[in-house]
C-alpha cells in the first residue's frame, strides 16, 4: 500500500495528522503550482491538519496583480483566496524567500504568517506528511 | 458533444459541461436545465447566480461543502444545508448546479 493511500486510510479512522504542501516553484512555466493547488482543494474534504509553505519561487504564487493575458493562461491566483473558505487558514511564507525577490507581505493577496527560515524547518519537523510541489 | 440554443451550437465535454464558459446565457441555463430534468425556479437561479459570483471572484466552482456553508453564510441557514440544495438539484448542488451555471465540474468531483 503507498503511503497515501494509508493516509486515507487512517484518515477513514479519524486519525487527523498534519499535512504540509510545500511550494517552491512560479506561478507559470510549469504545472506544479495550479496542480499543487487543486490538490490542496480536493485534499481539504479529508478534515485534515493543513498548511500550505511559500518559498523560493514559490512566493511568487501569491503576489498581487498578476497579469497572463500575454502568456495566455489562466489567472489562477484569485483561487489562494478561496482557500479560506475551505478552512485552510494556515499560509506559511518564508522571509529570506520574500526578501530575496524584494517583495513584502503587503504586497500578497492573501494574509499569511511570515516566518525565518529555522521556524519553517520546524513546522516543517512536526508534520506527519510534506509534499512539496 | 454539443447543445443546441437558439440556433447556436455550443460545444460541451462528454459530460455536459459547457466548454467556452463565455457561451453561456440564461437561455443556454434554462435548455441544460431542461436536458437535466430540472425546472428552473427563482430558488434554482439563486443557486446557479451565487455559484457563477462565487466563479467570477475565485476562478473556481466550489466543493459542496464550501458551496453549503457559503450559501448558509449569504442565505441564511434555511438554504445553506445539503437537504435544501439537494432538492432543488437532486444530481448533486454542485455537480448538477455548476453544470446549469456553465462552470466546469468543481475541482475534485469525479
Amino acid at each position: 500500500m503507498t503511503e497515501a493511500a494509508m493516509d486515507l486510510e487512517a484518515e477513514a479512522a479519524g486519525v487527523v495528522k498534519k499535512f504540509m504542501y510545500v511550494n517552491r516553484k512560479a506561478p507559470y512555466g510549469t504545472i506544479y503550482a495550479l496542480e499543487g493547488l487543486e490538490v490542496v482543494l480536493i485534499s481539504a474534504a479529508f478534515d485534515q491538519d493543513v498548511s500550505l509553505a511559500f518559498l523560493d519561487d514559490g512566493v511568487y504564487q501569491l503576489v498581487k496583480g498578476q497579469q497572463t493575458k500575454g502568456i495566455e493562461v489562466k489567472n489562477f491566483s484569485p483561487t489562494y483566496r478561496a482557500l479560506e473558505g475551505y478552512d485552510i487558514e494556515k499560509l506559511y511564507v518564508e522571509r529570506e524567500s520574500l526578501e530575496a525577490r524584494g517583495l513584502t507581505a503587503d504586497q500578497l493577496l492573501v494574509p499569511v504568517e511570515v516566518m525565518g527560515r529555522d521556524e519553517l524547518v520546524r513546522r516543517m519537523e512536526e508534520q506527519d506528511v510534506v509534499i512539496a510541489f | 458533444m454539443a447543445i443546441e440554443v437558439g440556433g447556436k451550437t455550443l460545444e460541451t465535454d462528454e459530460e455536459g459541461y459547457l466548454v467556452n464558459l463565455a457561451d453561456w446565457t440564461e437561455d443556454v441555463a434554462n435548455a441544460i436545465a431542461k436536458a437535466e430534468n430540472v425546472d428552473m425556479s427563482g430558488n434554482h437561479w439563486e443557486v446557479v447566480n451565487f455559484l457563477r459570483e462565487y466563479y467570477n471572484e475565485y476562478q473556481i466552482a466550489p466543493a459542496v461543502r464550501v458551496l453549503t456553508k457559503a450559501i448558509g453564510k449569504k442565505l441564511g441557514p434555511d438554504k445553506g444545508n445539503s437537504k435544501y440544495l439537494y432538492e432543488l438539484f437532486p444530481y448533486g448542488p454542485a455537480k448538477q448546479a455548476c453544470k446549469i451555471a456553465g462552470l466546469p465540474k468543481p475541482t475534485g468531483c469525479v
